[in-house]
């Protein structure tokens, strides 16, 4: 390979390895070599299965656990202490405000942010520069501190929003950003210069170039990253704890200013609760989120995979 | 400035005179392609001034110290090896290189007699003046029929868009392939279409002039063949500047021709562009005054 | 070839183009304007956790001694009295994280070497995206998997010798958990690494008769050191954050012990059970979680920067 600089540490450690190899190779009895190799790649190859039995298991067992309730009382019964009456259906509609917010901030902030430092920073422009580093890091930051984050500044401090949709919304937005920044950024990368410059040339504007042939373009690849980031959001229960997990909603949210529950909360409370049957309907509940965030993870996958050579 | 890049018309070029010859040993063809009246410079409007213009990125040059004048409805040829910041220099006419933030052009560049780069002028006003065609075909990931509207729409022009469309289409020898798929997507075609539909889009926004950056590199001789008779009628229409590495090409459809050469540093570790020479093409074909354009255009380097 | 008008129409009738902008176009800057905006958010985010870390720190810190806090070994910040010894909390995290790299590494790294060595394409194709889906799973689902099947299997094929048996909650049930959670983080990001070693070194080394075993463990693994470090460190950030999982399987006792089979608190655990909705700003409950969670972004920040720092090195190798 033409790109590979033998005088970097990295090669001459790659190189060392080379070297070992070929003196393994001259001195080595071939049989035995042959019983090692074999025995080498079962060993990967059961890695492999153990983390597919690890993700089949998971299901499976929820799967079998949660049969006996996984039917439609689950989906249309409310909130309830006891778990004959218990279901999904105020934890379903409170996602689905939640989620609602979520991507009305995440779509425009989250694009607008990666066609600013795509399309119009310069490299060495310190505000670039400076979110460029910001969303590496966030993106690592625990997301119970996202809880915090929102406790101290949404729903108490600065915005004082309560313990309500807006302040979840608020919050998971900020926890996926990253997210939906770094993929659209890669998408809008994708995009031939060439493009742009067929645009320029012609005498469109920045702007013009950026919405009528970049976006378009990066469309696939933005709607990866969103779906990503929802479905991250919808699964995320932690940051939900400090903004007023222990509420005990028994009623349908309504609306931004209402108060909140989400499934994976839901789920969370009935795993606490010392009833079996509880474990059942968590179980249950379990396989129903297991459903969405799978379909709308693969839905991702399939989209990025269809369009990923398109150039 | 250098005694290579000051041009002086010859005695011949003035008058006119010269028709259809070829250079001995040479075998390259040269067609007295420009209009009779073309011979007399004094008459001819000038497109482009250039005067001592020299390009750099980061400080390193790309190109130093070219002067020419590029004149209306004329094919304007730019050739010399690979290197030689043929496509740097192209890349100024319509403010490209502004795009590269490294980028760094002195000189004085008149465009029309205006400073092209004048501190009131807008580069997209300018490269909606000057269009460009690229090396590499460019079609945008839509429909033909949007590929060409495109340009009209953005810049909000007046008239029935079917009727532009199918004027550029027509203006660049595409309408009778692509009148029955103007819905289907425009990647779906053959390179010399698509080359074809870029310049389609090109003159859909009724340019003044068209550069051309080695349009034809990319494409088989028949698709050049094509692209090459377009210009011939384009430059009625319009005044076109081509860059190419492929000096038959050169004498095919250009009128002038500027030949530049890569220049080495001492220590060899810069290297840049420098016009050699610049003249009738006729000339530069079958009676250089440079030795080096002799040799290159010859084949004896390059 | 038809004559021109050029010439005809002469120097006299030059028409002069408009070079100047047609509209000032404020459009263009009210959109970059809102584009930075956009950008800004990122950055006010960022500045906005580090202020509502810091702020109720430092009233922490006023009341509490840093090295009492760093330092001590007793935590029980909600007993009478209080007790701000953070290091129980802090050795349940790096036990749980411990074990869950016990078990991701090998499965993580074993899985990328395979992918990029030994598996087809259409073993490829099918078990990447799978492995991206187990990334998707919600924690909370790991957390009762962890709490109801990892648990009473640990219990089923506990060998006697080791001494006592695990409980309901344990430091091994959690790291397990979390460890399968981070498989997907070590498997990719190790792949990448090892997808960007050249083919040159592979061929060198099977063109001297180097089995495929040989190749794979002495030339691409060390060519791909880097990375895989660099996956693992992503990896232990995560684990060290992760809440749900050991909020739910790993207790809620703060525990100075390495011991796998006793239930510890870990960090997140400890800011999940005391900060919820109720607790009351200014107490000095309410400052212990914020001091826990200055501690916690501090560990996973200087992680993160290390990983990129790796990561930007390699790729600067091989691209």
């Amino acid at each position: 390979m033409s790109d590979f600089d033998p005088r970097t540490a990295r090669a001459q450690v790659a190189l060392a390895g080379a070297r070992g190899v070929t003196a393994g190779v001259l001195s080595d009895q071939p049989r035995r070599d042959v019983a090692r190799n074999s025995i080498f790649a079962a060993l990967l190859f059961l890695a492999v299965i153990v983390a597919l039995a690890g993700l089949a298991l998971l299901i499976g067992d929820n799967l079998v656990k949660g049969w006996p309730r996984l039917n439609s009382d689950l989906l249309s019964n409310g909130t309830s202490s006891l778990p004959d009456d218990a279901g999904l259906h105020s934890a379903i509609i409170g996602t689905l405000w939640i989620m609602a917010f979520v991507i009305l901030f995440i779509i425009p902030i989250g694009v607008g942010s990666a066609v600013f430092l795509e399309e119009y920073a310069s490299t060495e422009s310190r505000l670039a520069r400076a979110v460029e580093v910001n969303v590496q890091n966030l993106a690592a930051v625990p997301s119970i501190i996202y809880g915090l984050l929102g406790l101290a500044f949404v729903a108490r401090g600065p915005l004082s929003l309560g313990f309500t949709v807006l302040t979840a919304s608020i919050t998971l937005a900020l926890l996926v950003l990253p997210i939906v920044i770094l993929v659209a950024r890669e998408a809008i990368r994708a995009v031939p210069p060439s493009i742009r410059e067929g645009s320029l040339a012609l005498g469109a504007t920045r702007w013009q170039t950026t919405r009528r042939q970049v976006l378009p373009a990066a469309i696939p690849g933005i709607a990866t990253g969103v779906i990503l980031a929802i479905s991250r959001a919808i699964g995320e229960t932690a940051p939900l704890i400090p903004l007023g997990a222990a509420t005990f909603v028994t009623y349908d949210p309504s609306g931004p200013m209402s108060g909140f529950t989400a499934m994976p909360l839901v789920i969370f409370n009935w795993v606490k609760q010392p009833q079996a049957e509880f474990q059942v309907l968590a179980a249950a509940g379990i396989v129903v989120l297991l459903v969405v965030l799978i379909a709308m993870n693969s839905f991702a996958i399939w989209l990025r995979n269809r369009y990923e050579q398109r150039w | 400035m250098s005694e290579l890049t000051e041009y002086r018309f010859t005695e011949e070029v003035v008058s006119g005179k010269g028709g259809f010859a070829e250079k001995p040993g040479t075998g390259i063809a040269v067609q007295p392609t420009r209009p009779p009246e073309a011979g007399d410079i004094t008459r001819l409007e000038k497109v482009f001034e250039l005067q001592d213009i020299s390009v750099a990125y980061a400080g390193v040059p790309a190109v130093k110290e070219v002067s020419m004048d590029i004149y209306k409805n004329e094919v304007t040829a730019l050739i010399g090896p690979s290197g030689c910041g043929k496509s740097t220099l192209i890349r100024c006419l319509n403010r490209m290189n502004d795009l590269v933030p490294i980028a760094e052009v002195t000189g004085r560049l008149l465009y029309h007699g205006e400073d092209l780069y004048g501190p009131k002028v807008d580069p997209v006003q300018v490269r909606k003046l000057i269009g460009m065609v690229f090396q590499k075909p460019n079609p945008f990931p839509k429909s033909i029929y949007d590929n060409v509207a495109f340009g009209p729409r953005i810049l909000g022009m007046k008239g029935d868009m079917d009727e532009i469309v199918e004027k550029a289409l027509r203006g660049a020898a595409l309408w009778d392939e692509a009148k029955d798929r103007l819905d289907s997507n425009a990647f779906g075609m053959s390179g010399g279409q698509q080359q074809r539909l870029c310049i389609a889009r090109c003159i859909a926004v009724e340019p003044d002039v068209i550069l051309m950056d080695e349009p034809c590199s990319a494409l088989d001789p028949i698709s050049t063949g094509k692209i090459e008779d377009l210009m011939m009628g384009l430059k009625r229409e319009f005044s076109i500047v081509i860059v190419t590495h492929n000096m038959q090409q050169a004498a095919r459809v250009s009128d002038r021709t500027a030949f530049l050469m890569v220049e080495l540093e001492a220590t060899e570790q810069n290297r840049w562009g420098r016009i050699v020479e610049y003249d009738a093409t006729e000339r530069i074909f079958t009676n250089p005054s440079d030795p080096r354009t002799e040799d290159y255009v010859s084949g004896k380097v390059g | 070839m038809e004559a021109s008008d050029t010439a005809a129409s002469g120097p006299a009738a030059l028409t002069k183009p408009r070079l100047e902008a047609a509209s000032p176009r404020y459009g263009e800057k009210v959109i970059i304007g809102l584009l930075a905006t956009c950008a800004a958010i990122s950055v006010i985010t960022t500045t906005a956790i580090v202020v509502s870390l810091l702020a109720p720190s430092i009233e922490f810190f006023g009341e509490v001694s840093i090295t009492d806090f760093l330092l001590g070994t007793d935590w029980g910040p909600t007993f009478i009295p209080p007790s701000f010894g953070v290091l129980p909390i802090v050795v349940g995290t790096l036990s749980i994280t411990l074990w869950s790299l016990v078990f991701a590494i090998p499965i993580g790294i074993g899985s990328a070497l395979y992918l990029s060595e030994y598996a087809g394409r259409r073993t490829r194709k099918i078990v990447k995206p799978i492995l991206e889906i187990l990334a998707g799973v919600p924690t909370v689902a790991f957390g009762f998997f962890a709490l109801v099947f990892i648990t009473p299997q640990i219990e089923k094929i506990w060998p006697g010798f080791l001494g006592e048996e695990p409980g309901i909650f344990s430091a091994l049930a959690g790291g397990l958990a979390i460890g399968l959670l981070i498989v997907p983080i070590v498997a990719s990001v190790s792949e990448d690494a090892m997808a960007a070693v050249p083919h040159g070194l592979r061929e060198g080394a099977y063109a001297l008769g180097a089995t495929k075993a040989k190749v794979a463990a002495r030339v691409v693994l060390p060519a791909a050191l880097s990375g895989v470090v660099a996956a693992i460190i992503l990896a232990t950030s995560r684990a060290i954050g992760e809440t749900m999982v050991v909020l739910l399987a790993a207790g809620n006792t703060p525990n100075l012990t390495f011991n796998p089979v006793e239930p510890i608190q870990a960090m997140t655990a400890f800011i999940a059970t005391t900060a919820t909705g109720d607790i009351a700003t200014g107490t000095i409950t309410y400052k212990t979680v914020f001091a826990v969670a200055l501690l916690l972004f501090v560990l996973t920040l200087l992680m993160n920067v290390l990983s990129i720092k790796i990561v930007r090195k390699y790729r600067e190798v091989y691209e």
